[in-house]
Order: C-alpha cells, then structure tokens, then sequence
C-alpha cells in the first residue's frame, strides 16, 4: 500500500451510545451486582493445586517425542544430512529430514498479513530443506519413545553446512550488501507509506519554530512466558480425526491454519489449548513445531509430542519488537506540534511468521499518541534479517509508536523550555475534540480525556516535593540522583473492525462469538471464542452473565479453549477479549433474555415486554407475585411441551459481534529512578500508573493485568535485549543470559484510574491487557534522561543498562550554564 | 539404581536412571505434574520443592540424591480434606497469580521463606523469592501474599490502597 | 534439558569418594551440592562419565572453633554459612557473602567446598575467602592431606591446582572478629553473578595484612596486590581503589566491557574500604 489508504479505511461511527444500565446500577434493581467487584478468581485453586494440566502435563499414551535439529549457523546453504546413526540409536523410531517431508505440506507456513500487494513473502516450511536462515532454524526431526532418548540421538544426526555471510542488524540488512534469501536479491519486505499530505508536512516543518529529530532502537525482546512452548498431536488413523494440543493463545485460528497448511479438512482438525503458562503474544501463532507434529502423527500414526525447552526458546519461538525508529517533531513556539514524521526500519527476521509484516502498522497510524498532530507522515520499511522472526508481543506495535512519540516529546519539552506535564498539556486532543479523527483520516478515536490522568498521577507522586529533592541532590553534588518520567499513552484496542482489517490487508477478521445456554437444571453454559491464559476470563464472563439473569455466578460455567466445545471465536490478543469477546457474551445473554421472556410470557400469559429480570426469575413488573424462575423457563423451553407458535425448543443464544471500532484505551505513568552517577546503576523506586480502561468488570483483575504489563514494560527499558552478534549469533539464550526481573529487583506498584467508557460498545470497556506495558518502557526511559540531564545527557537506547548509562555519562557534554529545557 | 525415598507422605522404591532430574522423576515416574519446568539453567525457580524441608529447584537435583529424603511438592500442601495451605489461600485472596505456571515454584519458595523468616517485612518477601521468576503478575499481588501469608500486616507504602478513585 | 548419560557413584565417606576418584580418574567429576557442575551437565557443556556423587558424606558438614580458626567443612551448606552465628561472630564477612549467593534454593543445596574447588570467577565466596586468606585441606587417596592457601589453588577458569584424586574436605578462615570488612556484588539482578565484586578485610587494629580481593576482574578469583600494598603503606581508601584494577584482565561480555569494570571495580573497592572504615 504506497497511498494514504484514508478511502480504504473505512471506521464504522460509533455504535449506540452507552448502556447507561450496563454502567451505572445492576440493570436488575439487584444490590448484588457482580460488575465492579473484586471477585476472587474461580481459575486458581486447580493452578494452586497443581491440578491443572499444562501441555507437558498431558498424559498421551503411545505418543513418541519429537525433538528438532537445528542450525548453529544463521546463514547457511544445507549439505548433507547424515540421519544414520541418529536412526540406529536406542528408543528411535525415525529421524526425517525437511526433504523427505517435503511431500507432507500442503502449504507453506502461513502469514495471514500480506500488508502490501507487492510484500515479499519467501515460503518456508516447518524444516528447511536447502538453506537456513537463522541461528535456530530446524533441519531435521528425531522421533523416539523418550524424551531422553531423542534427546540424545538428535545430537547424533550430522548435518555438513556450506555457512554464507550473514547480516543481523536491520539497518545494514536494508543496504542488500549481505543478502538474507541470495535468490530474492533484496533484503526488503515491503515499503509502506501513512502520508496524507506531504506537502503540508513540509510546510509544518518549514515554519516551526522548534524541531525535534531523534533516532531510537527498539531492541529485539524474548516475550518469555514462563511455560515454554509444547504440542502433541493425537491422530485417529482409522476415524480420521485428528486432535492437536497446544500451548496457543488462538486455538481457532491454529486449527484453520493447520487445515490449510497440512491439507487436512478443517472438519476433520480438533485443537485443544489446555491450560497455557503465559503468552503475551508469542503464543499467537503458527509454529513450525505445530504443524511437524500433525504431518508426523499422521505419517506414523501415533501421537506426537514435542515441548520446547527454554534454551530451545530464544531461537524457536518468536521475538517482539525489533525496529529502528526516526521520529521528527515540527512546534510552534509555545510548543505546539503542528506535524510529525515517523520512518522506521522493521526488523522482520528471517522469514514472516503469522503477523511479522503488520506489527510495525499496528503503530503506524497512531503515532501521534494523546496530541492533536495535524500533520502526519508515517514511513516504513521491513527488512529480512538473519535472526529469529519477530512478530506480536505484548502491545505489538503500539509500545514502540508510544515510545517514540513519548521520548521526542520530552525532547521537545528540553527545547522548548517547559516542563514535560506542561507540553503534553498543550498538546493533549482535548475531551470536546472526540470522536477525533487523527491525521492519517483512517482512525476515529472514540473517547478520551487525559489531563485527569496526568494530573493525578503527578499529584500521586508529589511532584515538588520530588522534584525539590532531586534539586538537592544535585546542588548537593550528590553521586545517586533521581530521575522523573512522565508518559501519557494511548493504545488501539479491541482487535478489531473487520472491515478496518480488510482495508489493513489482514486476511481474516476481527469478531468474536459467544454462545450462552440456560441447562433445564438452573446453569448455564458460556461458551466464549476467546482464550484465556491467565487473564481470569471464566469468572469476568460469569460475573457479567450472572448480572444480566440475576443469578449467582457460581451457576455460570464458562467453556473455551477447545474447538469441539467452541467451534467458533478468534482467540485472544490486543487486549480483545473484553470489549469483543464480553461483549459477543453480553449481547448472546440479551438474547436468552429475550427468549426467556417470549416464553415466560407466553406461559404466564404476559406481555414479554411486561417482563423484567429480578434475581433469576423473570417478573411481571408491579406484580411481584406473577413471576417465573430463568429455571422454570430453561426447564420449559428444555420439555418444549408447551411453546409460543414458531419459537424453537431450549434456551440458547449464539452471537459473533463484530465491533464498529477499536477501543481505546489511554493513561499517564510516572516513574521515579535513582540512578549512581558512579556505576550507572538504575533502580526504579515509584511507579505510579492511572490508566482508563473504562468500566472495569473486576478490579482486582485489572489491577494484576496492570501490575504485570508494567514489569515487562519497565524490564524492557532497563533489562532485557535479545542480543545478536555480527555474525548472527544468539547470545542471550537463557534466563541467565536474558534478564527477565524477579521481585527483588521491583518496587510495588501504586495504581489509580479514571472511567472514560467507550461508545464503541455496549458495556464502554475498553481493554487492559498492554496497557501497562504500553506505558511503561517510555516512562521509565524519560525518567532515566530527566536523572542525568543536568549532567547534558539527552540521549541513550534501552535497555539501560550499567554501563549504557555510565558511558553516556562519560561521553556527555556537560553544560557550563543552566541546561536549556531542563526541568524547573 | 534403586532410590527410595518419601513424597507428601507417600513412600516408594524405583529404579531410575543417574542422569534423571528429580522434576522428571516426580513429573513423568510419579505423575506429579504440578511441579513445573521453566527453564533449563536453575534460573526460574518453576520446580521448586521441598526435600527435608528446605526449598530446592528439582531441575538442578538428581533424583538418585533425592534417596532416602523427605519430599513435599504442591500437591502435598493442601489438607487432605481439600482445605488450601494458608500460602496458597493468601495467593488465591490476593491475585497473586494469573497464568499459574510460576505458581507452584513460587507457593513452595514463599512457604519455606516465611518459616525461615517469620514475621518478614516486604523487602526481605522480594530479595527472598529472587530465585523465582513469574512473567504476569509483576510479583505486586505475589509479594502481598506472601506478607499476608506471613501474618505481617504493617506493609509498606508501595503496597498501600490503589482506590482512591479519580473520575473523570 | 537432559545431562548426557553418566555412571555414578555414591560415596559416604572420604576414604570411598577418594578410591573412586582413583579409580575413574580425569573421567569422573565429584558433585556435592551439584549447583554449579548440574547446570552445566544439562546443557552439556560438561559430559563427566561418572559423577561420584559426596553429598551425603556427613561429617564434612560442620563451622567449628580450632585454635585461631574457623574450620568449615566443605560439605558445609551455604544456608549453615548464613545462619551460623559462631560465623557471624567470628568471621563475620563469611557469614555475609553466604546470604548472597544464589537464591534460597541454591543456598538449601550448593556447598562451600563446592563453591570453592569450581573455580568460577564470577563466584562469591572464593573472594571472601582470598581476601580472608583461607586455607584448604584438600584429601588424597593415600591418607595423605595437604593445606593450599587459597592464593595458590587457582589457575584458570574453572582449573585449579587440585589433583583429580584429591578432593577438598575442610576450609580454614582465620577468626577475625572485630575486623572491618566489606563486600561490594553489583550485579544487574540480585540473582546474577557480580559483574564486579570487591571483598574487603581491614585489620583495623588487630594485626595482619588488609586483604581485598576481586569477583570477575579476570580467569580466576584474585586478589588486588596493589591496592592491599598501597593499604598497608597508608594510602587512603580513595587512593588504594585506584589501583584495584592494576594487574587484571577483565572479561568483555554482555554485562559489561572490560573498560567499564575496569572503572567499576575501582568505585566497589573504594565503597568497600571507606564502609569498612578505611580512610
């Protein structure tokens, strides 16, 4: 796509504006309504327990395990592949090669975002058969009845390997001096454009009277959830059937995905995901493992397992992140920016996974953040790389865009003069501005209202008293000084309109479905398309269920993460499952209201329309005493002896909800840092996040989601890189290596929110999920420069570490006279 | 080589091979799948258990040193009648876990560090749970737990109410 | 991850872990605690073909009063060594460093002798004990025993001047109460190895040489000569520190350059002099 794609892109208006009833009080007249509680989560005594079963936890009679081998170098043509001693070993069953199993794939591994028509697309298959592309890329496959046994005999298959140049760093991968796929000749994926009006860019440019232009490195991040990956296939070779467990966020669209690329029908494919350890987008795809495990079972007619291990991890499963960023800010003299330009290079690895190419777009048109950016150009090229493909993790492509318009606006608060708060102030779209129409034309934000949060968030922090205190210790000549960042993001959420996927070239939409069914004993079934994996779905869906039949959650069983029970939903990821997949629940709830009333009334000789729902029964309003229970009326459309003309037996309703728009979401973060001036040390000491999710459903829940999102937030901007060498090489493989923070590391977290709900749907939630993660890497990051820009420090690229930090120290020039810009 | 040894009270004899971890032994020998994996290089912490009554990571111990010791993984911390360990009823009351994957390594870190340490105040819960790593909960909710678990209530500033109810 | 296949032997004695030691020779490994040589096993960049396995050899676990010193079994957990109050009297910078090592649960099972005869130089408490001038009784087979200043056991990253028959069965710490010390880790996560450690032992008053000793400033545990050199002739602290890194040849790796903690170890040393009471 090379145009502005405004004609294409297509926002639905708002849909009706919100159920006040769905907001405010039970809607039932019932004190004890669910919504807004802190209900304590129904998932956690099995997990407690140890009663719950993870992937490997699975007990598949029979099933052989399936260990890879993969290539130690990360651009190389494949010689021979000597599988002979490998086969003879002890406990083997049969080792293959890509070439053997060439024959076994219908499809090349999917990427279900062609972003532009011209995107380059090498196919790949789950083993590689003439090149690999990538520390890490597999070869072959050892099957054995132990996992020691393929263990060992997979270090016994020999594989001779013609190594070629490599090239690992997405800015020299874009100069095509080193060629990732040599048969391409060209380095480049697609080149992708969000410019509506060059020409008043450049004219915004021209009469500014502050520019910024700042150049950021999103490092490659490991998502690290802390189960590993794992699969198993359970074939029935004379039924025909064949069910796939995986440690997968989207159980649904694996099992098309499996259909399509191993030539099984899709009728014939069941995918259960038992209880997944984290996934936090890395478990939102279609892995190599997967699909060689379905191509096995059936080959050999046997279960076929694999489980990843975590050195296996880093070079299996896909990275986040990975861009480099150019971002240029034109201001007035107040500091009002009037026009942005955005260029990113998109570090893709070495072949596109099921979303690499879109992740860089889902920050592209939303660059512009919480302000009012007239003026909007977005430029990006993706580039293939000798690494591990990248692909969503935790807010995919949105931290990235948040961080960048973050940090160039603290930048631009230096220039101008003022403090970070007092620029964002006045640049913040204000509440009367929305709906907001942004600058590509192609977004309509729905809802938003950020100085509250900002001015919270300061206030939590007490702002003077803090900033006095840093003073001090800078007079004081103190060696630990403090820093503050300030960071109000916004994020995209709900994923997403399916006609605004169409117009982003996704190849499936962005709906979800929801079943809910009364049982003619008084329960009742949810059935719900989303996925959840730690994110509490079973009791928030209950919770809204048991407030719409007034009725005790406990009666509301909620049934997921299994294709035969629901065959229907798009998993979860972009922070979806509330504000589509709650909301597919809320509205199928409506329905089996509705039929309960039709019924009721018919039986009790009412009006439906006369009806209302009190505490579980269905009431004739003003006569109390002319009630039915939802029981009765379950257990009468159950026996279906006695039924209004045409209406059809049981009490059940099926919705896919399709949202008119995204949510979104939005807060302000405050870090405060201490950082030693002498080693560089960083030690984050507060951090205060108000966010608006809208309506939250479960308090408590949110909160964690919050909690959680911000460490991996904060860990992005002071621990973690998936750091690559020159020559392509992997060298943070383990937890070791790759410094996922513990507790001992971590303060607490001190929480706030307002409630500015969304039009876009009928309960206004918006979504939590990346919220905190989202806003955390920038906070974090500007509170580091704010710490040492006395010193003259404006510039340094996460994480940062020790010695990022001291060295940038080193090499700062330090300012003779009062810094311009810096904080009063 | 022969090892017996006790696990939640239940003792037992097997042969099991040198090389076999003692979180394979529990997991795939015993069925005891509650203990988890989570990493390969001791980091993580997933596998902890107790043997004699010390916290110990089962992925970094052979199940032939285990001969002869007392086990107790999570599935022998519940009552038997089904009541939760007070650990494990502080995590449910206090969202101290999501996903769940971390959370039996963690349950069992946290119930020997609180008799190591009685009455512990937050920072010793966060330096004493270093060697357990969990990716959703950003150890906010894990550390009130284990605080709450411990009896302490006095807990610091950074754990105080997050409700003070901003509306816009 | 799964240790390639290995023989294994238990020994519950000395004398027993000594013959098998004679017996496998360079082919067999000793595991105590298995803290350090376990990980390494299941990434197979250790593949010993027998472990003869001492851990359950319990008269090697004791901290005991002998004179001017402290005898420490090296079976010796690292838990004992951080709940020890005979240490915590005695030779209390021991009794710190235990704390900081690892995690709980590495602390539950590694063990001194252990820890000591790896030689890592990312290690804790080899660098207390350099800077404490320890003393190691290593066994050989023949009844024999031999005490090696610590100074002189390492040799490289993880090599020592240990015999493959010869195991280490005690460590000896002079007692020195009332001494003023210090140990500086600085590490990214509190469950990292240092990137630079600094243990530092001050006589402050009751006889003896300073001692400093330095964590991953080079193949081996060392100790900073010309820093205690520039102690004992009087220098400050601030000027001894300078001269932390005289001699060193620090790793360049991920967590830090060989220039940077070149520049760390010279902070460290000076917090840890002027926290022990240096001037």
């Amino acid at each position: 796509m090379n145009a502005t794609g405004t004609d294409e892109l297509t926002v639905t208006e708002a849909a009706d504006t919100v159920d006040q009833a769905g907001l405010e009080a039970t809607g039932n007249g019932d004190a004890e309504r669910m919504f807004g509680q802190r209900r304590l989560r129904r998932e956690d005594p099995p997990l407690l327990t140890g009663e719950s079963r993870f992937i490997d936890d699975l007990d598949l009679p029979g099933a052989l395990w399936a260990v890879l081998v993969r290539s130690p170098y990360a651009n190389a043509n494949i010689g021979s592949i000597d599988t002979s001693a490998a086969a003879a070993a002890d406990g083997v069953v049969a080792v293959h090669t890509g070439a053997e199993l060439a024959e076994d794939w219908a499809n090349p591994m999917p990427c279900a975002w062609p972003v532009t028509d011209d995107m380059v697309n090498p196919p790949h298959h789950p083993l590689a058969t003439d090149a690999v592309r990538y520390v890490g890329d597999a070869v072959a496959v050892v099957l054995a009845t132990t996992r020691q046994a393929a263990v060992d005999a997979a270090e016994q298959v020999i594989v001779e390997y013609e190594p070629l140049p490599a090239v690992a760093d997405p800015e020299e991968a874009a100069a095509n001096q080193v060629l990732v796929h040599p048969d391409l000749g060209t380095n480049v994926c697609y080149d992708y454009d969000v410019t509506p009006d060059p020409d008043a860019v450049e004219a915004a440019f021209s009469a500014a009277a502050h520019t910024v232009s700042e150049r950021y490195v999103q490092q490659r991040l490991l998502p690290s959830a802390m189960e590993p990956r794992g699969t198993a296939a359970v074939p029935e070779p004379f039924g025909g059937n064949i069910t796939v467990y995986s440690s997968t966020q989207i159980p649904h669209i694996l099992k098309l995905m499996l259909a399509i690329t191993c030539g099984v029908p899709e009728h014939k494919v069941r995918v259960v995901a038992p209880a997944v350890g984290g996934g936090f987008g890395a478990k939102l795809n279609v892995y190599a493992e997967e699909v060689l495990c379905v191509a096995l079972a059936r080959r050999h007619g046997t279960p076929v397992r694999w489980t990843e291990t975590r050195s296996e991890t880093a070079q299996a499963t896909i990275h986040g992140r990975g861009q480099v960023q150019y971002i240029e800010l034109a201001a007035d003299d107040a500091g009002k920016v009037n026009a942005m330009k955005v260029r990113l290079v998109g570090d893709m690895g070495g072949y596109l996974q099921l979303l690499t190419p879109g992740i860089p777009l889902l920050g592209g048109f939303i660059y512009h953040g919480v302000y009012d950016i007239p003026n909007y150009s977005f430029k990006c090229q993706s580039v293939f790389t000798n690494a591990v493909p990248t692909d969503a993790y935790r807010g995919a492509g949105r931290p990235e865009a948040t961080y960048a318009i973050e940090r160039a606006m603290d930048a631009l608060a230096r220039k101008v003069g003022v403090t970070p708060e007092e620029l964002r102030r006045r640049n913040y779209i204000r509440p009367e501005q929305f709906p907001y129409t942004n600058p590509t034309g192609a977004i309509v934000m729905d809802s938003g209202n950020y100085e509250p949060s900002l001015t919270r968030a300061l206030e939590m922090l007490g702002i003077d008293d803090v900033r006095a205190e840093q003073q001090r210790r800078r007079d004081a000549g103190d060696s630990k000084v403090l820093g503050i960042g300030i960071c109000t993001y916004m994020e995209m959420c709900g994923l997403a309109p399916s006609r605004t996927l169409a117009a982003l070239k996704y190849s499936a939409g962005g709906w979800e479905a929801a079943t809910v069914r009364m049982l003619p004993t008084g329960g009742v079934q949810v059935v719900t398309g989303t996925s959840p994996h730690g994110q509490g779905h079973e009791t928030s869906w209950a919770m809204l269920v048991a407030d719409q039949l007034g009725i005790d959650p406990d009666l509301v069983e909620v049934l997921h993460s299994d294709t035969a029970i629901s065959p229907l939903g798009l998993d979860t990821y972009g922070s979806r499952s509330l504000s589509v997949g709650g909301t597919a629940v809320h509205l199928a709830t409506e329905q089996v209201i509705e039929k309960a009333k039709r019924i009721a009334g018919h039986l009790m000789e009412a009006s439906p329309d006369d009806l209302e729902v009190v505490a579980g029964s269905l009431q004739v309003k003003g006569t109390p005493s002319k009630s039915m229970t939802l029981q009765e009326v379950a257990f009468a459309a159950f026996a279906a002896h006695d039924l209004p003309e045409g209406e059809e037996p049981n009490l059940e309703a099926q919705v896919s909800w399709d949202p008119p728009n995204f949510t979104f979401p939005f807060g302000t973060h405050v870090a405060l840092v201490e950082i030693d001036t002498e080693t560089g040390d960083v030690r984050l000491q507060r951090y205060i996040a108000v966010d608006d999710c809208g309506p939250q459903v479960n308090p408590m829940i949110v909160e964690g989601q919050v909690h959680g999102g911000i460490l991996q937030g904060v860990a992005h901007a002071l621990w973690e890189e998936a750091v690559y060498d020159t020559d392509g090489q992997l060298r943070t493989v383990t937890l070791g290596d790759y410094l996922v923070p513990s507790a001992a590391e971590t303060p607490g977290f001190e929480l706030d929110h307002t409630v500015t709900p969304s039009p876009s749907n009928p309960m206004g939630v918006k979504g939590v999920g990346e919220a905190g993660t989202i806003g955390a890497a920038p906070t974090v990051m500007n509170a580091v420069i704010d710490g040492l820009s006395h010193l003259g420090v404006t510039a340094m690229d996460m994480p940062a570490s020790p010695q990022r930090v001291w060295s940038a120290i080193q090499s700062a020039e330090r300012p003779t006279a009062p810094q311009e810009g810096s904080a009063p | 080589m022969q090892i017996s040894l006790s696990v939640n009270g239940v003792s037992s004899t097997h042969d099991v091979e040198p090389r076999q971890l003692l979180v394979y032994f529990l997991r795939d020998t015993l069925g005891l799948t509650g203990t988890n994996v989570g990493c390969d290089t001791s980091s993580c912490g997933a596998c902890t258990i107790h043997v004699d009554g010390d916290s110990v990571k089962s992925c970094t111990m052979l199940a032939v040193q285990a001969d002869g010791c007392e086990l107790t993984t999570i599935e022998g911390l519940a009552a038997a009648d089904g009541t939760l360990h007070p650990m494990q009823q502080a995590f449910h009351e206090n969202h101290g876990l999501q996903c769940g994957y971390c959370t039996p390594g963690m349950v069992m870190a946290a119930t020997s560090l609180i008799e190591e340490q009685p009455g512990l105040d937050e920072a010793a819960v966060r330096e004493g749970l270093e060697g357990n790593l969990c990716r959703c909960t950003g150890y906010h909710n894990i550390v009130a737990a284990v605080l709450a678990a411990a009896g302490t209530t006095d807990t610091e500033v950074s754990l105080a109410g997050t409700e003070a109810g901003v509306r816009s | 991850m799964i240790p390639a296949a290995f023989d294994y032997v238990r020994a519950d004695s000395v004398e027993a872990a000594l013959e098998a030691l004679t017996e496998h020779g360079d082919e067999a490994k000793l595991m105590a605690g298995g803290h350090s040589l376990l990980p390494m096993m299941k990434l197979r960049l250790a593949v010993p073909e027998v472990i003869v396995d001492i851990g359950r050899i319990a008269e090697l676990s004791y901290i005991r009063e002998d004179g001017d010193e402290l005898a420490i079994g090296a079976l010796t957990r690292h838990r004992e060594l951080e709940t020890s109050d005979l240490l915590s009297d005695q030779c209390p910078i021991l009794h710190h460093v235990a704390h900081l090592v690892g995690d709980p649960q590495v602390r539950h099972r590694g063990t001194i002798g252990g820890s000591l005869s790896h030689s890592d130089p990312a290690s804790d408490l080899p660098a207390a004990c350099l800077a404490l001038g320890a003393t190691l009784v290593a066994a050989k087979a023949d009844g024999s025993s031999r005490r090696i200043p610590i100074g002189d056991l390492y040799t490289g990253f993880l090599e020592t001047t240990l015999d493959p028959t010869e195991m280490i069965t005690e460590v000896r710490v002079p007692k020195r109460p009332g001494t003023s010390w210090n140990y500086q880790k600085f590490n990214r996560r509190a469950i990292d190895w240092a990137i630079v450690g600094v243990a530092a032992v001050l006589p402050n008053g009751s006889g003896g040489a300073p001692g400093v000793a330095l964590v991953n400033m080079g193949s081996t545990s060392i100790r900073a000569t010309a820093t205690e050199e520039a102690l004992g002739q009087g220098a400050s602290a601030a000027d001894a520190a300078q001269l932390a890194d005289d001699g060193t040849e620090p790793p360049d790796d991920l967590n830090g350059s060989a220039d940077y903690r070149r520049h760390l170890v010279k902070v460290l040393t000076r917090r840890a002099l002027e926290a022990a009471g240096s001037g």
